[in-house]
């Protein structure tokens, strides 16, 4: 049986306040495979990304691309999933968008020659190449979010994990982005609200619930056993 | 926002532009320490180093009426001493620190204005500057813009509740409504902070913010520090000697 990207058991965690956020989650990640993470907001969808490169430790057993997740593994497994977070203006820490991107390289030790190359390549697949010298508060949101993608791409990582990419995005950012990802090779996690988006992107879907997965399956099955899309019936909204 | 305006000022490409950062930043210390320690014949020596930084800006093509203004924003603060040296008879110390105060903060953003944050911040860094502060305060000029931003929504949504400045009461009442504010956006901000560094972790962040673009001091950065250095000083020697 061929090894899965990601391969979680049991993973349970608790924060500080003592708030039960996972409560046994185990999940699988094939190569190639684009997941979407769907499910009430707080059922631990984000808490549970955060597991996956050691942001946050909880009980259980996380292995990425056959590396047990532990201290010792902790950066190469950073470098192996790139984690885009939900609001980008965090993300993009650097004072210029070409250093943003080249902020992984320099860190893992690449020449600043290898950085430059690996950044710019890196924005030039997100079609940002030509806004490297500017500042990223200058961006619109959706511009902001394929810088974000280009930082996490220089880095080469094997899998995205994909924090509500849609959020601050309006209906053409939305397409736009969804038509970069599935163009990406890389496995991908994605965690959203946005089912249109998730339909037009994902194979599979699972459903978090309470700190666990309820039910996984295709995303339209999904779908329509939780009821969790939107439709609002405009005759009794009438009145 | 200023620090935007002193990005854009700072992306230019003129001669004072391209120097190194370190050339500009010890050429500043000993602007500074001219003025600073300086006693006699005051008004012309102001005179002449204020002529210096005039062209300084001109040469690196800065809007001059734009830099001089923001200089004053030290007037608040020195004139309060100002003023209280004068109340206290001695008008002519008041005058000295209002103007020395102000060609002080118009030579900071004279380099400011020609070096980008990033390059002078490697500078100090090179300089043995203290890291930490460095990283301090290259997260504070990028974030800023955001907290500010943050502040005027949130001002936003009072004023849309109905709360306006009059409206909070007075003394303690209105103490407290800004209190809470400002603890709010304590607390937003720490979140954020939180989720920047976690973002740098999930790159790989080491400890070591580093720059793409090595600086280099040339022979042109040489001579840029001998003459911008000399020349302040050789000026107060001058006039001094005159006065």
């Amino acid at each position: 049986m061929k090894q899965p990207l990601i391969e979680v058991r049991d993973l349970r965690f608790r924060y500080d306040d003592g708030a039960a956020a996972l409560n046994g989650v185990s999940f699988r990640l094939e190569a190639g495979e684009t997941v979407a993470l769907l499910g009430p907001n707080g059922s631990g969808k984000t808490t549970f990304v955060l597991h996956l490169n050691g942001l946050l430790t909880g009980e259980g057993s996380i292995e990425v691309c056959g590396l047990p997740l532990d201290r010792r593994n902790v950066a190469a497994i950073r470098r192996k999933i790139g984690l885009v977070f939900q609001d980008s203006e965090s993300q993009l820490f650097m004072p210029t968008v070409l250093e943003d991107a080249a902020f992984a390289p320099l860190q893992r030790g690449l020449s600043r020659h290898d950085a430059l190359d690996r950044a710019m390549a890196a924005l030039k697949t997100v079609g940002m190449e030509a806004a490297a010298a500017r500042a990223p508060y200058h961006l619109s949101a959706g511009e902001k979010k394929r810088v974000a993608i280009a930082g996490i791409l220089a880095s080469d990582p094997e899998i995205l994990a994909l924090d509500e990419p849609t959020t601050f995005l309006d209906p053409p950012g939305q397409r736009d982005l969804a038509e970069l990802l599935s163009a990406l090779p890389q496995a991908k996690i994605v965690v959203t609200h946005n089912i249109p988006f998730a339909q037009a992107l994902c194979s599979r879907a699972v459903f978090f619930q309470s700190g666990v997965i309820a039910a996984e399956g295709a995303v339209d099955e999904i779908v329509s056993r939780f009821g969790w899309d939107f439709a609002l019936d405009r005759s009794r909204s009438r009145g | 926002m200023h620090h935007l305006v002193l990005e854009r000022w700072s992306r230019g490409a003129t001669f004072l532009h391209r120097r190194d950062p370190r050339a500009k930043i010890v050429a500043l210390l000993v602007f500074l320490a001219s003025l600073a320690t300086a006693q006699r014949a005051l008004s012309e020596l102001a005179a002449a180093l204020f002529l210096l930084l005039l062209g300084a800006l001109l040469w690196a093509r800065i809007p001059v009426w734009a830099a001089l203004a923001r200089a004053a924003i030290v007037l608040p603060f020195t004139l309060v001493f100002a003023v209280g040296c004068w109340i206290s008879g001695d008008p002519a110390r008041g005058a000295a620190l209002a103007v020395k105060s102000y060609l002080s903060a118009l030579a900071v953003i004279a380099m400011a204005a020609t070096t980008p944050l990033p390059a002078l911040l490697r500078g100090l860094e090179l300089m043995r500057a203290p890291l930490f502060l460095l990283n301090v305060a290259q997260f504070l000029y990028r974030y800023l813009f955001v907290i500010s931003e943050e502040a005027q929504h949130m001002g936003k949504a009072a004023a849309s509740r109905g709360a306006s400045v009059g409206g909070l009461g007075t003394g303690g009442r209105r103490f407290r409504a800004a209190a809470g504010a400002l603890a709010v956006l304590f607390a937003r901000s720490y979140g954020r902070a939180q989720e920047i560094h976690r973002a740098m972790l999930a790159r790989g962040f080491t400890g070591r913010l580093q720059t793409l673009t090595p600086l280099r001091f040339r022979a042109a950065d040489a001579a840029f520090l001998a003459a911008a250095s000399l020349a302040p000083a050789l000026v107060r020697i001058a006039i001094e000697r005159i006065a």
